[in-house]
């Protein structure tokens, strides 16, 4: 190596990526901070760097029964719809594109590249930009307030199909040929040799959708009306009052820790996956 | 590429990519569709009957000021985040990149934000500079700022602006990391034998190699700014004091909601679309350009 050991290789990086660790945790470390006080000592501005005795109290009441003003709603249930939601737009993405790959991929049947050019080109529109008409769309079907209402717009996307398209066009055509010798029907062979294959593709795409399919924000800010149907998310969003005097910030932050655990550990805990999926989703 | 060997049949295959069609007509097509002619519509006053009106409501769309202020803030706000993440991105991701002990530990540390919802980052930054409670801004006015975002609209966009970057940090910090890491040793060490120092190494050799990575991210970073920061706009200031922080997405979902003309926020969704047509095809050049590498 030509780095010779000096200050400007080893200290000064130390330094700077320590820095970065702590302007990146700061903001959570606050905000847990801020979620073991009682309100009076946050609205005095008395908030120092070190937890408070409130802990349990806080976050039992968030959990089990909401703040008092704003989402008289229990943050658990919003927790469990956020997991509904982000399961079924992981598992629905997987699902449907690991289907519409095989077949683009191991059949040849008319207008097979038209086809494909038709879910690619969905790459270019997130759901921001055609957001009225297709909640239009959800209301006519009378999905409101529903769990398919929240999910199946966001399920279809090109991202899962390229992705396994792509994956399958690696796997030697030897392979097929042997089951087809074996007898295997397309089924089997699907079952047999492609899934298992696939694992790490799936694991790595399911890693990203459910960090997507629990952070989405705008989607089910149109489409949830009742209390009992918010995300976390969104409930958070709705602690935060514009009268400062009303907002719970110990409860609201304790909602912040919340709904970022999730996303975060499941980040930590898969790293390796988290990076394959990121990296090669990349469109 | 083509696969050699395939199965015979069509019911089988059809049956396997009607799901992903139907969810993708009904979902994608119709209503990219309905903006589409909406925008070329004119509703009446009682919304029961419309009229062809060609490119009237983009004609009236270009007249109105607010839509140029929000293609401004659109712009103030998408560069001042892309530069600010990038180049904090950039320099962490060199530093990680150095042979020091614990760099897959700052790794891990860096790239968690990445999973923090847009509105949840901005709450967490709203909680720090509130202006009566926030820690941050008690520093600030003990400086003698007069800080307030819910006033003052250079505060505001400050403000989304650092949640917006903080957050964008750690995905720009792993493709940055992975493109130094693709970078051949002995390019490096050949530039050092001819006695370049590690400042000359990095502008000469490492700079213009990174370039496509940095390139890649640019895009990616304007498509976040447009889009994916809907969150940290409506939980933080509304798109306000006023409209200074109202971004082209905000301003198509606040007009929308409060009813206004039909036509018009769909002329909006579909100059949207435009956007990130353009923005997709600038990113498929740069990947075609990485194949040919």
């Amino acid at each position: 190596m030509v780095e010779r050991r000096s200050f400007l290789n080893v200290v000064l990086p130390h330094i700077i990526l320590m820095l970065g660790v702590v302007i990146v945790f700061f903001p959570v470390y606050l905000a847990f901070v801020a979620s073991t006080w009682d309100p009076a000592t946050i609205i005095n501005g008395q908030l120092g760097l070190l937890p408070g005795p409130y802990f349990l109290e806080n976050y039992q009441r968030i959990l089990f029964t909401g703040t008092a003003s704003s989402t008289r709603e229990p943050v658990a249930s919003m927790m469990l719809n956020s997991l509904i939601m982000a399961l079924m737009i992981a598992i629905g993405k997987i699902i449907i594109s690991i289907f519409s790959a095989f077949a683009i991929v191991y059949y040849r049947f008319p207008f097979r590249m038209t086809l494909f050019w038709i879910i690619f080109i969905t790459l270019m529109l997130p759901v921001e930009v055609r957001i009225f008409p297709t909640y239009k769309i959800v209301a006519d079907l009378g999905l409101l307030d529903s769990y398919p209402g929240l999910t199946i717009p966001l399920i279809a996307s090109a991202t899962g199909t390229l992705l396994f398209r792509q994956f399958f066009m690696t796997i030697p055509d030897e392979l097929l040929e042997a089951s087809k010798i074996d007898a295997a029907g397309p089924l089997q062979f699907f079952k047999d040799t492609l899934l298992p294959l696939s694992m790490t593709t799936i694991a790595a795409l399911f890693v990203i959708q459910f960090i997507y399919g629990w952070n989405q924000y705008l989607w089910p800010l149109l489409i949830t009306t009742k209390d009992s149907m918010q995300t976390i998310v969104i409930g958070i969003r709705k602690m935060i009052t514009t009268q400062d005097a009303l907002t719970e910030w110990q409860l609201a932050m304790a909602t912040a820790v919340l709904a970022l655990l999730p996303p975060v550990a499941v980040v930590i805990g898969m790293q390796k996956l988290f990076v394959k999926g990121l990296v090669e989703t990349e469109k | 590429m083509e696969k050699r060997t395939v199965f015979a049949g069509y019911t089988l295959p059809a049956l396997l990519i009607i799901p992903q069609l139907l969810i993708t007509i009904i979902f994608f097509y119709l209503p990219a569709g309905q903006a589409m002619w909406q925008s070329f519509q004119l509703e009446d006053a009682f919304g029961t009957a419309t009229q062809f009106v060609g490119f009237e409501n983009y004609a009236e769309l270009f007249k109105k000021p607010e839509y140029f202020r929000a293609m401004g803030v659109t712009a103030v706000f998408s560069l001042l985040v892309a530069g600010l993440s990038l180049s904090l991105s950039l320099l962490l991701a060199v530093m990680a990149n150095k042979q020091i002990r614990g760099a897959g530990i700052y790794k891990t540390l860096l790239i968690w934000p990445y999973a923090v919802a847009p509105a949840v980052a901005g709450v967490l930054w709203l909680f720090m500079f509130q202006p009566s409670i926030g820690m941050v801004s008690k520093l600030l006015m003990s400086w003698g700022i007069d800080w307030n975002p819910t006033l003052n609209g250079t505060h505001a966009m400050f403000l989304v602006v650092l949640a917006a970057t903080w957050k964008q940090i750690s995905y720009n910090f792993l493709f940055f990391l992975a493109g130094l890491q693709s970078i051949p040793h002995s390019l490096i060490e050949a530039s050092a034998i001819d006695g370049a120092r590690p400042f000359r190494r990095f502008w000469t050799i490492i700079f213009p190699l990174l370039s496509p990575t940095m390139f890649y991210l640019l895009v990616v970073n304007i498509t976040y700014v447009f889009f994916d920061t809907f969150g940290i706009i409506d939980a933080v200031t509304h798109g306000g004091p006023g409209s200074s922080t109202t971004t082209l997405v905000f301003k198509v979902y606040n007009d929308g909601r409060s009813g206004g003309d039909l036509g018009l926020s769909a002329a909006q969704s579909v100059i949207l679309m435009v956007i990130v047509v353009g923005l997709t095809a600038v990113q498929f050049r740069y990947i075609e350009r990485k194949v040919n590498y």
